[in-house]
């Protein structure tokens, strides 16, 4: 484990994630969006950016375990959860928050199984952490902070009470 | 030819005898055991130092496949068995196809037992016509054909044809052999009904389909007097109704086939159709019963040989094939067993030999002089592994394959004649 | 040596049940049956249908986990219930589903199941749900298949339906959330019942207190007690103080087979009425794996009554289903990547 990042104060990045989303949805007029945290660690940060925003409805919990693209690779996650989401999700704005954003791949997985509730007006993508290294056309409207790491290196979220990012090398 | 076996340890209980001695024939007979006979020459001489030599094994009951089932075994091929596992004669069961119901069946038979030159082969013709159970075959026809008893499996005749066939036969004086099963109450199983089809949900064969079917045989024969013979028993109860009736001096005998006396119901495992035979294998306790009741003489031992294709175990366990290709592994659990203290080495040739002989009133089982020259010579410490190498039988149905055997026949003399040599 | 000897083409010592359903890894590559499977094994299938249970509230109601995988429902026996089952399980988790009844009149056409087994392969079919009227014919099976397949016992015999017991599990840790402490009561005929077999396995695997037995004695089997359950021949001393009440189907035929005399004599003894169920606990569980034969079973006011989660029952067997689909498939598939 490399150290360096645990400086970070994460509750004040995303504060101001929290502070960004404030000002976007005011701008898009959208008052009573439904937030969907990406388990496990989307939704660690999405349960703090519920709480500030103060949203009405219920927060959302994903599990993309059965939509991920590498299935006949690795077989199923042990520790797959149910995903929790109001049964209907049309003419939802939706906020879906993910911890690390990477390859791409998670949101695409978690986008596909939020259209097979229904068919949303909007959704927007908040990350804490966007590491480069995309390899599908995927990009997230709020970004807590950027991290330019080499492939070789691992970054996560560890939680839920404190939040702190480690890096590793893989 | 003249051949003198020399060195070899004879256990011939028919004359007592057991101790190295010399034996010599001499136009396929026996013309000295210890003492040479006058002038005698050997042109051939065996040495069995080390090795036991004893008269050929009789098998009360052997399925050879021919005529009809050619996929599963030949002539040929299963008489080549019995004779590398130490059989010098072997009743063919009568389940072919056509049935071996007409002297022309049993013509054939013979005629394509002596061409292959092996094992001396005796047919046993359908008590009755198909073995359908219904009408009575032509018991005085294939009697003078050369059939040696009269056979039905399985056991589908009501008591009404069962007691007039045994009845029928007494009048031509023929043994009746038979398959003690009462089908209705089997009804359909295919393993013991105990444990293990509790656990794997077979249908299960009560001990009651045996019993029941003994104990209806006993009073018939008793009635009757029919000489009957029980082939493949498998219960401690029917030891008990078999000490019970010979107590009696009823003139029924029985016997177990070998694998009988070394597998219980748990080798099933897991659906394992190795294991699946006819009648099943049942508890330890009837194991251990059956293994007292040849040490006693209340049974003897039989192959209870049934090879099979390949594909007739290829199925659902219950959809599988009944039985094991086992003339050949006859002899290493018989030894086995020895090696355990169980039984002497003189039961086995009486249980595998003699007694068979009596059963069906032929001249052999024994190394008595001036008879037919029927001897086997066994290495009791050669081992040897159950595989394509050693195997003969066309039927690689057996549980024990890939195993390890103790004991092994190195010589087999038919009539005199050297058939196999190891 | 022989020449036209034949040559065995399969091992002689059949594996056992553990061996066969589980990879190198230790994970579930065929569901044969719930014997020899460990608390953690039956525990993971339950954790990953109640993920499974989520999708049915979906409007799309899919996953794409098993897209382009290809399920055979091998039926050699008819049963539209269960096939349906399987195959709705199979379509939410977007595999590709071939229904294939075979009844009988394939194999009397001389083609042996290995045949057929072969022919489906060629095709590339990744798992076999089996269905056979013979005890062992999903282990016959699961023996011969290609390394790639898998094996999913849909019923064999009298021996195993271990999807439908899972099924129960699942309905019963939804119901009184732990298994330690229950007693279970399971009713009728035990002799001929592939469900309570895997019930019983999987009963005392997941540890509950005790797992009773009620029936007449011609519907046990031979050796009850090594199954691992306490027998009861009358019904009321049999609920005394039970938590959950298993009833199984009573098939028609029983009845006139020297098993049983009449469905009015059995229902006076063995079906299960509200007076009878007074002697189980006040918030005892009802379940059948349907369908059932009300009046003979049970009374339909029992059947229809507030401890029945028979409805429950079935839905919760489309997710175990997906859940023992997409564990066989994935272990599979994760034992050839290493």
């Amino acid at each position: 484990m490399e150290t360096g990042l645990t400086s970070v104060d994460i509750e004040s990045v995303i504060e101001e994630m929290a502070n960004q989303l404030a000002l976007q949805l005011k701008q898009k007029n959208i008052d009573s969006p439904l937030m969907i945290g990406v388990h496990t660690g989307g939704l660690w940060v999405a349960e703090r950016l519920h709480a500030k925003l103060g949203l009405t409805k219920p927060l959302g919990e994903i599990d993309i375990s059965f939509y991920r693209d590498d299935f006949t690779r690795i077989g199923l996650n042990p520790q797959v959860k149910p995903s929790q989401i109001p049964a209907n999700v049309e003419g939802e704005h939706i906020i879906l928050v993910d911890d690390v954003l990477y390859t791409g791949r998670t949101i695409r997985a978690a986008l596909n199984e939020i259209f097979d509730y229904g068919r949303p007006d909007s959704v927007v993508l908040a990350v804490l952490v966007d590491r480069g290294g995309r390899e599908l056309p995927l990009q997230a409207d709020i970004v807590g902070m950027k991290l330019d790491l080499s492939p070789q290196k691992q970054v996560k979220l560890s939680g839920p009470v404190p939040l702190a990012l480690e890096t590793n090398r893989i | 030819m003249n051949i003198c076996i020399k060195g070899g340890r004879v256990i011939d209980p028919a004359n007592g005898r057991d101790g190295v001695q010399e034996v010599y024939i001499s136009k396929g007979i026996i013309q000295g055991v210890g003492e040479a006979p006058k002038d005698f020459r050997a042109e051939l001489t065996i040495n069995a130092s080390g090795s036991f030599v004893m008269p050929g094994f009789v098998d009360l009951n052997t399925n050879l496949r021919e005529p009809g089932y050619e996929q599963k075994g030949t002539i040929k091929s299963e008489t080549k068995a019995a004779v590398r596992a130490g059989y010098t004669t072997v009743c063919c069961s009568p389940n072919t196809q056509p049935v071996l119901d007409t002297p022309a069946v049993a013509q054939l038979i013979i005629d394509k037992a002596e061409l292959a030159g092996y094992a001396k082969v005796l047919p046993l013709g359908a008590l009755t016509v198909g073995l359908e159970g219904k009408a009575l075959s032509e018991a005085y026809a294939l009697k003078k054909a050369g059939c040696i008893a009269l056979c039905q499996t399985p056991n589908n005749m009501t008591s009404q044809v069962l007691r007039g066939a045994l009845q029928y036969a007494t009048t031509h004086d023929l043994l009746v052999i038979l398959k003690p099963e009462d089908m209705s109450i089997k009804d359909g199983g295919c393993v013991h009904a105990g444990v293990i089809s509790s656990k794997l949900g077979l249908p299960g064969i009560p001990t009651s389909a045996e019993t029941v079917a003994i104990a209806q045989i006993i009073e018939i024969a008793e009635e009757t007097g029919a000489r009957v013979h029980l082939t493949g028993i498998s219960s401690a109860k029917s030891v008990a109704m078999l000490a019970r009736a010979q107590f009696d001096k009823l003139t029924i005998t029985a016997d177990v086939h070998a694998h009988h006396l070394h597998l219980t119901e748990y080798d099933v495992g897991t659906f394992d159709a190795n294991y699946h035979t006819s009648p099943p294998l049942r508890s330890q306790a009837d194991k251990d019963a059956l293994i007292e009741g040849v040490a006693k003489g209340i049974i003897d031992v039989s192959s209870g040989h049934q090879p099979h294709e390949v594909e007739a175990k290829q199925a659902p366990f219950p959809s599988t094939e009944p039985g094991i290709s086992s003339l050949e592994t006859v002899l290493p659990l018989m030894l086995e067993l020895v090696d355990d203290g169980l039984i002497s080495l003189t039961q086995v040739v009486e249980r595998l030999a003699l007694s068979p002989s009596k059963i069906l009133g032929i001249e052999s089982g024994s190394l008595s002089e001036k008879v037919a020259a029927n001897i086997v010579i066994i290495d009791p410490e050669a081992q040897w592994t159950v595989n394509d190498e050693n195997w003969q039988s066309n039927g690689v149905n057996t549980p024990f394959w890939g195993q390890q055997m103790t004991g092994m026949v190195t010589h087999t003399l038919v009539n005199g004649r050297l058939v196999f040599e190891k | 040596m022989n020449s036209s000897k034949q040559t065995a083409s399969t091992s002689f010592k059949a594996p056992d049940s553990s061996s066969l359903q589980l990879n190198d890894q230790g994970r579930l590559r065929h569901f044969l049956t719930t014997e020899n499977l460990s608390k953690d094994i039956l525990t993971e299938i339950m954790d990953v249908a109640e993920s499974f249970s989520s999708v049915a509230d979906q409007a799309v109601k899919k996953v794409p986990v098993l897209r382009g995988k290809t399920i055979v429902n091998l039926f050699f026996e008819d049963s539209t219930r269960t096939r349906t089952t399987f195959e709705l399980a199979a379509k939410r988790l977007s595999a590709d589903v071939i229904n294939l009844n075979i009844a009988t009149s394939a194999t009397s056409k001389g083609e042996s199941i290995l045949d057929t087994i072969r022919n489906l392969e060629a095709m590339h079919a990744d798992m076999f749900v089996v269905r056979h009227g013979d005890s062992g014919a999903a282990h016959f099976i699961a023996r011969h298949v290609a390394p790639h397949v898998s094996v999913i016992n849909a019923g064999d015999g009298r021996h195993a339906h271990p999807t439908q017991a899972m099924l129960d599990m699942f309905s019963i840790r939804r119901e009184k959330k732990e298994f330690k402490g229950l007693k279970v009561a399971i009713i009728g005929d035990i002799l001929h019942s592939r469900v309570a077999r895997s019930q019983i396995h999987a009963l005392n695997t997941l540890g509950v207190q005790e797992v009773r037995v009620i029936a007449p004695s011609t519907l046990l089997p031979s050796d009850t007690k090594s199954l691992g359950v306490q027998v009861h021949g009358d019904l009321r001393s049999g609920l005394d103080g039970v938590d959950v009440i298993i009833m199984l189907r009573l098939q028609r035929e029983r009845m006139g087979g020297a098993l049983l005399p009449s469905e009015h004599e059995y229902f006076e003894c063995f079906g299960l009425t509200a007076e009878k169920l007074a002697y189980a606990k006040p918030d005892v569980t009802v379940m059948h794996p349907g369908p059932i034969n009300r009046g003979v079973e049970m009374d339909a006011d029992v059947a229809d009554g507030k401890h029945s989660i028979i409805l429950q029952q079935v839905t919760n067997g489309i997710a175990i289903r997906m859940a023992v689909m997409t564990l066989a498939l994935g272990a599979n598939r994760a034992s050839d990547s290493s």
